[in-house]
Parts: structure tokens; sequence; C-alpha cells
């Protein structure tokens, strides 16, 4: 088991680095010179040359991507060309807010995806089976930021139930940062007003971004349960009188959850790129909208930085999804790792 | 007359397909008395599997249908009992072995895992042991089938043992909580040969020395005249003879029978002599009369009309097949 966790954590360090060389130079062959671009169309040629220097630009590329790996890794990131500040610090600000966003919408994606699923596939063909199935049509098929704009619709603005907009009210001042998870942070430091407003204010995000998850999730968990229903060891389970709850929760569940969670790694890049759009949607100071802004502003490091940074996420994700999936199912750690 | 054991009369079950309707048990008698050792015998999809799952109320839902029929277990009918009581013959009162070891272990928990939890709901324990209980039992279980190292067996996955180790602990799951009946269905139709003898050999000891009482399905006719004392022999959803397995093997009635025995191949002899023609009917359009008669050759036009009913030829000695009619009268 821990010589297979090991193995795949190595084989993670291995991705990132790749991926590293790879944003290094797609952002270098981009057409466009980067002291250039920082410092604008009125800058004189020996301002540029300086900064190339200091760039270490006039360098090959191999000497560059040093440069850049030695202060990724001392956590600098360069600076923004739009925000003019320091990019490690604008992260520092925004992915919290995602990571919120997303935390939330994955919690609540798995445990009703799940629990939706197990009963749909337990009670396959029932009423509340079909009216599963039409719900996870629906929810595969809608895009994330249309469920968002239907949520605002009914939910802030027709019922008023929901704050519409941000993380938390504007007469609330943000709780000590510790983690950056506005709910989490207020309840370690005890504001229980701040943390229901916090609460309040993702709910609907978060719910908008998880139905998709939901939908897909827990059809997979659903078509598996009634694969395993009919399964021989279901059968033998039965047959020596094991509790139906028991045979359920415990024998059925885990064998069936073996392919949800390795969706879910994959569903994983799905909730980031619609976070892009739901960020929006709700004005959610996170990082999706960071990164499309860098975009739209050609601020080459700032799009760096997000990319790196969704892909170490992922790779991270994925990590966790193959060691949880290894717990699952023996037969994996069994082959891959030996014992 | 002694009460049997359980008792399954005129037993018809369907299944729903896209289809239609498969109608695979087709009026099935069988009984079993206590501490007997009764053999089951057939092809390939003659419905014996079906039979054991109707007995243990598994059949899958709601494909399958008992539309007819009666299963007596000691005075009581298992098909109109609440799921409680069956639960407590599923617990205490029948048990099962299943065909392949490989895929009747559930592949992500221990073999202690699932072995524990047979003892534990048991009806003999009551769910009153404690962990400490249930572990030395479970080893005990395991060592009774003459499994080397059970302690360490325990926190094995299934994956990681032999197919005949697998099914010593199938053996074990189904012979630890003092059952009264035993349904093996093909215990060792998916191990190598030489485990198969091992297999058979440990199943029987165990189930004389609990004094329980066993239906050993099979489709191998030496399994069954070594170790049963009467034999039902099933084709397409029928039983079509039944006799004490020595009086069976020394004077096979039904045409089916026979065909079944003279397609064994023997060592000694040159080659198979004859097998039977044909194959298992398509139980969507199941032939009228006699299931049998398309592949029988002494079939005539009574048997392609009416259904034969059990005939006794004496000494408990009976068969379905208008041949033997004459006999009767």
């Amino acid at each position: 088991m821990g010589k297979h966790i090991i193995l795949r954590i190595l084989q993670a360090i291995v991705v990132l680095f790749g991926l590293s060389i790879l944003i290094f130079f797609i952002a270098r062959i981009i057409p466009g010179d980067p002291a250039r671009l920082i410092l604008g169309p009125l800058a004189t040629n020996e301002q540029i040359k300086e900064l190339t220097e200091e760039m270490h630009l006039d360098k090959p590329f191999v000497v560059q991507y040093y440069y850049w790996l030695t202060s990724l890794l001392q956590g600098d990131l360069g600076k923004s060309l739009y925000t003019r500040r320091s990019i490690t610090t604008d992260l520092k600000m925004f992915v919290p807010a995602t990571l919120e966003l997303m935390f939330f919408s994955f919690v609540i994606s798995l445990i009703i995806g799940q629990v939706m699923g197990v009963f749909a596939g337990y009670f396959r063909d029932s009423w509340f089976d079909n009216l599963f199935r039409v719900f996870s049509y629906i929810g595969i098929a809608t895009p994330a930021f249309a469920i968002a704009i239907f949520a605002l619709i009914i939910f802030s603005y027709t019922l008023n139930i929901a704050p519409a907009i941000g993380r938390i009210g504007l007469w609330l001042d943000s709780p000590p940062q510790i983690t950056g998870l506005f709910v989490i942070d207020s309840i370690l430091t005890g504001q229980w007003r701040t943390a229901f407003e916090a609460f309040k204010h993702i709910l609907l995000p978060a719910i908008s971004l998880a139905i998709a998850n939901i939908a897909q999730e827990g059809r997979i968990t659903r078509s598996s349960i009634i694969d395993n229903l009919q399964k021989d060891y279901i059968i033998a389970h039965k047959v020596h009188g094991i509790p139906t709850r028991i045979i359920i929760f415990k024998y059925l569940l885990k064998p069936s959850l073996v392919p949800t969670v390795s969706i879910m790694g994959l569903d994983f890049a799905c909730l980031l790129a619609n976070a892009f759009l739901v960020e929006t949607v709700f004005m959610w100071p996170g990082i999706s909208r960071y990164g499309v802004t860098a975009m739209l502003n050609k601020d080459l490091n700032a799009i760096i930085a997000v990319v790196l940074f969704i892909g170490i996420l992922y790779s991270l994700m994925n990590l966790i999804v193959d060691i949880v999936v290894s717990y699952l199912d023996p037969r994996i750690r069994l082959q891959r790792g030996g014992i | 007359m002694m009460v049997p054991l359980l008792e399954v009369k005129d037993l018809y079950v369907q299944f729903s397909v896209f289809e239609g309707e498969l109608k695979v048990l087709n009026g099935v008698n069988l009984k079993i008395n206590e501490g007997e050792k009764i053999g089951l015998v057939g092809e390939a999809g003659c419905g014996k599997t079906t039979t054991m799952k109707s007995i243990l109320r598994v059949l899958p839902t709601p494909v399958a249908r008992i539309s007819k029929g009666e299963i007596i277990y000691k005075g009581k009918n298992i098909l109109n009992m609440k799921p409680s009581e069956i639960q407590n013959i599923r617990r205490g009162e029948i048990t099962a072995i299943f065909q392949d070891p490989l895929t009747s272990l559930n592949p992500v928990f221990t073999i202690g895992q699932q072995l524990g939890d047979v003892i534990k709901y048991a009806s003999r324990y009551q769910d009153h042991l404690d962990k400490k209980e249930i572990f030395s039992k479970s080893v005990a279980a395991l060592k009774e089938t003459g499994m080397p190292d059970p302690e360490r067996i325990l926190n094995n996955y299934p994956v990681q043992l032999s197919g005949g180790m697998r099914q010593r602990v199938c053996i074990s799951e189904a012979l630890s909580t003092n059952h009264n009946l035993i349904i093996a269905d093909e215990p060792t139709t998916s191990l190598d040969v030489t485990i198969q003898d091992q297999i058979l050999r440990l199943l029987s000891k165990l189930v004389e020395k609990k004094k329980m009482s066993i239906i050993l399905i099979t489709h191998s006719l030496g399994v069954v005249r070594e170790l049963t004392d009467r034999v039902y022999v099933m084709y397409a959803g029928n039983i079509v003879e039944t006799a004490q397995t020595t009086t069976l093997f020394s004077n096979p009635l039904h045409p089916y029978t026979r065909g079944l025995m003279n397609a064994i191949p023997r060592l000694t002899g040159e080659r198979i002599f004859e097998g039977i023609e044909g194959r298992i009917p398509n139980y969507l359009y199941p032939p009228t009369g006699c299931r049998f008669h398309p592949r029988c050759k002494y079939s005539t036009k009574e048997c392609q009309e009416i259904f034969p009913l059990m005939y006794d030829t004496g000494n408990n000695h009976e068969v379905a097949c208008f041949l033997y009619k004459e006999e009767l009268n």
C-alpha cells in the first residue's frame, strides 16, 4: 500500500515537471516581447534592453527555464502585467475563494450524487429512479452557467432567499485568514454570524456548479449498483442472511464506488472549467475569474501561474483519487504496488 | 411416512425478457428428508440453479416470477414468508455454496470481514458475539476445511487465494453456522480436476459430521454416484426421473437419463458410443407434451401432445415417461 502511494507521488512529480516545461516554452514561443509588453509602448530601447537582461530574456531557453524554475520553487511567480502586483500575492487572494467553492460543490456532489445513485440503482425502475434519470439527463445537458443564471433568477431575484453576489455581505468584515476559506475560518474563530453569511453566499454558486457532477456521478453509481446487484457475491451475501442495510451500504457500495471515484478525478477538470463561468455569474472573486481577466489582457505571467495552479490542483486531485481507489479496490494495489 | 425436511411442490418459474416469457421451471417436484443427501442432475441450462435460487428466494426480481407452486420447509411455505422469516431461514436453516468461487466472494473485502459477518449474523449467535469471538470462530471455521494458516488467510483478499482455497472459504462460510440443509450448486465445476475431488470429499465429510442434509447440484453423474443417496434427474425445467442412487445407476429408465449415462466418456472404452442429439429447448416456445420429445428416439404422438406424469415403477423409482405407463397398469 505504502509503496503504491510513493510510486504514485513520484509519478505526479514527473507529470508536474513536464507540465512546467510545457507551460514555460509555450509562454516563450508566443509572439511578443515580454519586456516590451511590461514596459508599454512608451518605453525607450535602453529601458527594454535593461529589463531584458534583468529578466534573463537574452539567455538561451534552458538557462531561462532554470531561472524561472528556481524562482518558482521559491514562490516567486513574477509580476502581473495587469494588476502590477506580485502574482503570488494575487494568488493568495483569489485561490482560497475558488478552493472554497470547489470544496463545497465537491462535497455536495459527493454526498447527494452517491445517495441518489445508490437509491436509484437499488430501487431500479421505481418512480424515484425515473425521476433521477430525467434529472440526470437535464443536469448533464445543461451548462453550469445556465443553471447559475436560473438559480440567480429564482432564488435571489424572485424568492429573495439567497444573496446574489460575492463571498460575504458588504456590512460584514471578512474573517481573519487562516485557511482562506471564509466559512471554515469564521467557524474556527467562533464568528457564527459570519460563518452563516458566508455559507449562505456560497450555497447557490456551489450548487449550480455541483449539479452536473451530481448527475454524472449519480448515474455512474446507479449503473454500477445495478451491475453489482446481480453479482454472485451479492447473492451469496443475501443467502448468508446478512441484513439488507449492511449489504447495501457495505458490500454493495464499496465495489460500486470504484468507477465513480475514478470519474471524480476527471470531473474535477470539468469543475474547474465550469467555475470560470459560474464565478463570473456570481461575481465570485476566484482564480477562474482572475484567469479569464488575465487572458483577456494578455497578462502572460498571470496566465502561466493560473495554468500551473490548475495543473497542480488537477494532479493532486488525481493522486488523491488514485489513493482512494486503491483503498477501495485491493486488486489495484495488490497488482501494482505489491503487498 | 416421514415428513420431508424440504418439499418443492409443482414449482413454476418464468423469466420476463424482451422477447417474451421464458417458461423455465415447469412444475418441479422434489423432496429431501432430514439427513439425506440428494443429487440434482441435468445438463447446463435445465433449471437446476433456478430451482436453488427459488428455494433461497434470491431469484432476480422483477425479471423472474414464481407463478405457481409451493416450497414447504418444516411445514411452512417459504414462498409466503415475511422478509424477517426468510432471514431466519437463511441464517440458521438453509445455506448454499455457489458454482464459481472466483465470483462468489466479494473482491473488495477481506476473507475475515466476509466470513466474520456470516458468523456474526448467524441465528445461533444472534449478533451477540464480540470481535474476539468472531475472530476465533472464523479461524476455527477455516481450520475445519483444512485451510493452512487460517489467521493469515483472514487478512487476505479473495484475489490472493487460489480457486480451491476460495471454495474452501465458501464452504466454511456455509458450514460454520450449523444449518440444517445445504444446497451446493456445482461446487467443483470451475475447479481443476485434482482439486475437485479434494473439495467434494471435504464437503461430504463435513456434511456427514454435522449431520446436515445436502442437495448436490451437478452435471457429473460420477459425483452423484459417489456422494448421494437419492437422485433427481432434471430436464428442461422438469424432474424426469428419481430413484435411489444405486437403483438409478443399475437401471436407468428415462431415455434422457440413459442418454446422459451413455454420454460419459469412459477411460477404458474406445470412444463415446452415444450422446444425446440436439440441445435444451428454447424456453420461449417450449415443446408441447413431454419437453424431451424432440430429442427422444422413442417419441410417439402421445409424447408430443400430453405432458407425462410421474409413474411409480416400484421401489421409490419414479419416471415421467409414457414408456412405463403399461408397466404401471
